[in-house]
């Protein structure tokens, strides 16, 4: 469940390099943590983040959990569809449960995500 | 508990006596007294003394009641307190296990709904404490959507809600920026000249504290020129039988008062807070919301949802810190408005207005007694009198009057004016006998 | 089919009635009357009238007493709410709150008409104080909550006034507190700052140590706590706080284990509120109303709201000169109905039932939490005050959760612990009997308790489908907030007016 060829953050978000943009999204195991998600706080196309910085939200019935930016970056693209579909998170959360897309500042920050091994050590923790 | 029992549970837990059970109370603070309090009392002997305390009082019952002003004595249907009286509602708490508390989640979407209806709202939450706060919750709404620091409020609306408003928005470094009122209302020009970019909403009492029926559209539209939102305030939500909801000319929110909706004077409180918003809006708003939903056999069912805003999960990021709210009196409400219905709630209305206007008339035809102000009004009016109003509503009692209230005490400028209300309940021969009494003092 | 069966779902009152029925009739106008247009202008005028119930006042009474049995309250049996004090509400209170001479006063009457009630209201603040251990207390505050942002805008305004206001901007809360107080400090403009618990259950003194300084404006605390345990470290915490400038708030949600025992003045604390709704037995109305007085040290006087309720000699008065006031935070002087039912409380009870009250509701406790030990696990193993903390986790092995054990107990005709709270106890159960329990009905309690532990062993499903004796089963919640439907949206044959027809009432958020 959590695939080779993404990077994680210790705050259980993925992300997808597609040139010098990173799709993010939460992980399997954020989202059954928080259980059904009934709401996805989007943030505004064009915020400027730093990493760590908080972005998002993603709310089940009884928690919020913030989403950091695991990059900094710029906001270019967000997931309209959750807005609508906010389960999608549960249901596709690496394909259709994403959440934006940002342009990077510093690519080199992704080297200081975990791959999918150490990702799977840190939930074994 | 008889001393049989307490020796047994002492037993069981392990003790020799209650002491024990305190002894991680660090000595020094102790009470090695007993409180300052008097003895109790029986039943009957409370109820002596609470009767005599009570027969201190002039009360609504035995004296003719013109003071409006935020509170109105209308009549109450006497099923309102046989219902909310039913044990089952009134010694529950919040609605948490909503399968054994349905009925109190349905009378609240019930309520939510003759809300809305009523102020031609999309949604409603639960409620507030009451219509002061429900005012200075829906300023800090305005402020946190718009990211602006500044609201707009007329001198004309309620002076306590202006107070709380004041004191809720400061501590979070907003501002209120006041509107001069000409002729008992707000003019449109000196609302326009004090909306700009950093205006996160006008607010409208309609009709106003002077019982003046105000613009609002005209307000709502300066809102608008500057993206600011509009908050209608209303403390007696009677008047939506026969006025324009605020959902008509364009409010954002629209709070108030529901006291009028079934609950007792009661010298002030407990009181019904409403807040009613924009569908777009109901992510920010404070307090609670009853939601319908199904249940795993799909009977229709609720329960309270929107939770995320709240403090028992977001902490200090909630939209509010508000938590116990004004539930039974919420229940009352959505009792009165079922009772009184499509059809009373006009006719209440009409009645207000046609009394009103009846006492208004009489009143100002007298030697020393002016109307303060020409525009039209609903169930409220100021007069001006020659005498001293402070003076008058005193003598007033005499006649078994509680006369109004002298305006001075909020408005210096005012301080030979009276605010007169008159409700359904008040009668020809009551107002007649205010006519006459107070041709003799004025 | 009429709908008022307990089982499966329940009309709504907009469902019922036929166009032209009314529930209630007012005498005839008994005045000329005058055409509205004469007297309220076209343009202020409601275009469509409400689409408001059309029924019988039969139809009305049955609609709501079908719903009240819908729903559960202490008068209908055991209600071990932790932190909410379900105590018995004494009848004898309602029959006095509605006598005219309380229920039918107007806020503004001059005040030689209402001495009745302003002395009532004078006297209930100097009890408050004397159970308090302060100088002075307001009735303003219509709820817990409301106390709490009140009492930290008296805090602020203190640190104001000795030109400390721009630098003292932390307030502290323990990890165990309750939402309220986090979401009233960030109310008032304050940054929260979380103090953790030691093992014991108790602020750690070390980490609060750390963490006091000449930023912190105050702490806020319950005492005893949400675990249900007496601070020990109290003088130690206090001192601490007060070494550093700050001052300590009370929250009174748990009061009820300490009337008459100790002080939250004699243990270091300079603002208090009470829960008249929990401690002193007012009815909890379904969610309110509430009443949350505060009282507070005599260097904090000058802040208190206007109005005070004074005394000059037999007289009784309103004080709205007080120029260090932080204002206003409620219309009028309070939730005064709750005030006559608090104070008919502790005059029936005195000073000696008080006392007695809470060393009851201590015992109860004990008693329950001894009772329970062995089915759940002890969050700290300690003598416990008026409320005791349980954790399920032992169950979720058999794949049951303590919010399961939670509806089981609703088929049982038992209302269901505060659960998941406090958030520093896994699966927590939290459990106040109160004083006004008897030992059958703990006992009960705890035999019910028993039974559901060996249902999760024999028949774990039976518990993870709970509840199914109610009125209806668990609800859809993830479905209630992703398609919020707040407001009854009638069908467009009917009367719904114009003003609605853009939402309909419905929101899709």
């Amino acid at each position: 469940m959590y695939p080779e060829d993404l990077r994680y953050s210790q705050q259980h978000e993925w992300v997808r390099r597609e040139g010098n943009r990173v799709r993010v999204g939460i992980t399997d195991y954020a989202q059954q943590e928080l259980g059904d998600v009934v709401f996805v706080d989007l943030p505004q196309e064009g915020t400027t983040l730093q990493s760590g910085e908080a972005f998002a939200a993603v709310e089940s019935v009884k928690a919020v959990s913030d989403i950091y930016a695991p990059v900094s970056g710029r906001v270019v693209e967000v997931n309209q569809d959750l807005a609508d579909r906010p389960e999608l998170v549960n249901q596709d959360p690496y394909g259709a449960g994403w959440i934006a897309v940002l342009e990077m500042e510093n690519p080199a920050e992704l080297d200081e995500l975990l791959d999918a091994e150490q990702y799977r050590e840190l939930l074994e923790r | 508990m008889t001393d049989a029992d307490r020796r047994a549970m002492l037993n069981a837990i392990g003790v020799a006596d209650v002491e024990e059970l305190f002894a991680d109370i660090p000595a020094e603070i102790r009470l090695r007294r007993p409180l300052n309090i008097p003895e109790g009392m029986a039943e009957a002997e409370l109820r002596r003394h609470m009767a005599e305390l009570a027969g201190r009082n002039a009360d609504a019952g035995r004296y003719a009641c013109f003071l409006g002003a935020g509170a109105y004595d209308h009549l109450i249907p006497a099923a309102v307190s046989q219902l909310v009286s039913r044990n089952e509602f009134y010694t529950s708490y919040t609605p948490y296990q909503a399968e054994i508390t349905q009925g109190v989640l349905q009378a609240t979407y019930e309520y939510q709904t003759l809300v809305a209806e009523l102020t031609g709202m999309e949604l409603a939450n639960a409620s507030m404490y009451d219509g002061a706060t429900a005012m200075a919750e829906a300023c800090l709404v305005a402020c946190a959507h718009t990211g602006r620091d500044r609201v707009v409020v007329p001198r004309a609306a309620h002076p306590e809600y202006r107070q709380v408003s004041a004191t809720y928005l400061r501590h979070q470094g907003l501002e209120i920026v006041e509107v001069p009122f000409r002729d008992g209302v707000t003019p449109v020009d000196e609302v326009r000249a004090r909306v700009d970019g950093r205006t996160a909403a006008v607010v409208v009492q309609q009709p106003n504290f002077f019982g003046c029926l105000e613009d609002a559209e005209a307000m709502a539209e300066v809102a608008q020129e500057h993206g600011a939102l509009l908050i209608a305030v209303i403390t007696d939500p009677l008047s939506l039988g026969l006025l324009q909801p605020p959902g008509a000319y364009g409010a954002h929110m629209a709070v108030g008062e529901g006291q009028p909706w079934g609950s007792p004077l009661s010298f002030g409180g407990p009181y019904l807070g409403f807040f009613a918003a924009q569908g777009k809006l109901v992510r920010r708003i404070p307090g609670r919301i009853a939601g319908a939903t199904v249940d795993r056999d799909g009977n229709r069912g609720y329960v309270l949802t929107l939770q995320t805003r709240e403090q028992h999960i977001r902490r200090e990021r909630a939209t509010s810190n508000i938590c116990t709210n004004q539930a039974l009196n919420a229940l009352a409400a959505a009792v009165y408005l079922t009772l009184l219905g499509k059809e009373g709630v006009r006719e209440v209305a009409g009645q207000c207005v046609q009394k009103a206007h009846y006492l208004q008339r009489a009143m100002t035809a007298l030697e020393g007694v002016s109307a303060a102000f020409p525009g039209p009004f609903f169930h409220e009016f100021v007069v001006r009198l020659s005498a001293d109003p402070e003076e008058v509503t005193r003598r007033l009692l005499d006649y078994q009057i509680l006369g109004g209230l002298p305006l001075g005490r909020f408005y210096p400028e005012l301080a030979d004016c009276l605010l007169v209300c008159v409700t359904e309940a008040r009668t020809r021969e009551e107002m007649d006998r205010f006519v006459t009494a107070l041709g003799g003092l004025a | 089919m009429t709908g008022y069966q307990l089982k499966g779902s329940f009309p709504l009152i907009f469902e019922r009635g036929a166009p032209g029925r009314r529930g209630y009739r007012l005498p005839p106008l008994d005045v000329p009357e005058q055409p509205i247009e004469a007297l309220i202008p076209d343009r202020h005028q409601r275009t469509n009238p409400p689409a408001l119930p059309e029924v019988s006042e039969p139809e009305a009474v049955r609609h709501f007493v079908g719903l009240s049995r819908r729903n559960y309250g202490v008068d209908v049996g055991f209600y071990p709410l932790g932190s909410c004090t379900m105590k018995y509400n004494p009848k004898i209170n309602e029959e006095v709150a509605a006598l005219p001479g309380f229920a039918r006063l107007h806020p503004y009457q001059p005040e030689e008409t209402v001495q009745g009630a302003l002395e009532l209201m004078y006297n209930l603040e100097r009890y408050l104080c004397e159970i308090a251990g302060l100088s002075r207390a307001t009735l303003q505050p219509a709820a817990g909550a409301h106390g709490e942002l009140l009492g930290l805008m008296i805090m602020r305004a203190y640190h104001e006034s000795r030109g400390e206001g721009h630098t003292r901007r932390e307030v502290l809360v323990p990890d165990s507190a309750h939402g309220t107080n986090p979401a009233s400090a960030a109310m008032c403009g304050y940054r929260v700052v979380e103090v953790q618990s030691n093992a014991r259950g108790g602020v750690d003194v070390a980490a609060l140590r750390a963490l006091v300084g000449p930023k912190t404006a105050g702490l806020m605390l319950t005492n005893p706590n949400t675990l249900g345990l007496f601070e020990e470290d109290i003088l130690e915490i206090a001192r601490l706080v007060h070494d550093a400038g700050g001052l300590l708030y009370y929250d009174g949600a748990n009061a009820n284990a300490i009337l008459g025992i100790c002080r939250p003045g004699d243990m270091g604390f300079d603002i208090v509120h009470f829960n008249l709704h929990k401690t002193f037995s007012t009815p909890h109305g379904g969610g309110g109303p509430g009443s949350g007085p505060i009282a507070v040290r005599e260097e904090l006087v000058p802040f208190l709201p206007v109005p005070t309720v004074e005394r000059d000699g037999d007289r009784y008065y309103l004080d709205f000169d007080r120029p260090q006031s932080v204002g206003r935070i409620k219309g009028f002087y309070g939730n005064f109905g709750m005030m006559v039912r608090a104070y008919a409380y502790i005059r029936t009870m005195g000073a000696a039932g008080l006392k007695a009250a809470s060393e009851q509701a201590v015992i109860n406790a004990n008693y329950l939490m001894k009772r329970l030990a062995p089915l759940f696990d002890v969050a700290v193993d300690r003598y416990c005050k008026h409320e005791f903390v349980l954790s399920g986790r032992r169950y979720k092995r058999l794949g049951v959760r303590t919010l399961d054990i939670a509806k089981r107990l609703l088929d049982y005709g038992i209302h269901a612990p505060t659960v998941y709270f406090p958030l520093i106890v896994e699966e927590a159960l939290m459990i106040e009997p109160t004083e006004t329990e008897t030992k059958e009905t703990l006992d009960e309690f705890a035999r019910v308790m028993e039974q559901i532990v060996r249902e999760i062993e024999e028949d774990p499903d039976l518990v993870r489908n709970a509840p199914h004796e109610t009125p209806v089963r668990r609800l859809d919640e993830a479905r209630a907030a992703r398609q919020p439907d707040l407001c009854f949206c009638a069908p467009a044959s009917s009367t719904v007016g114009e003003v609605n027809a853009g939402g309909g009432g419905r929101t899709d958020g």
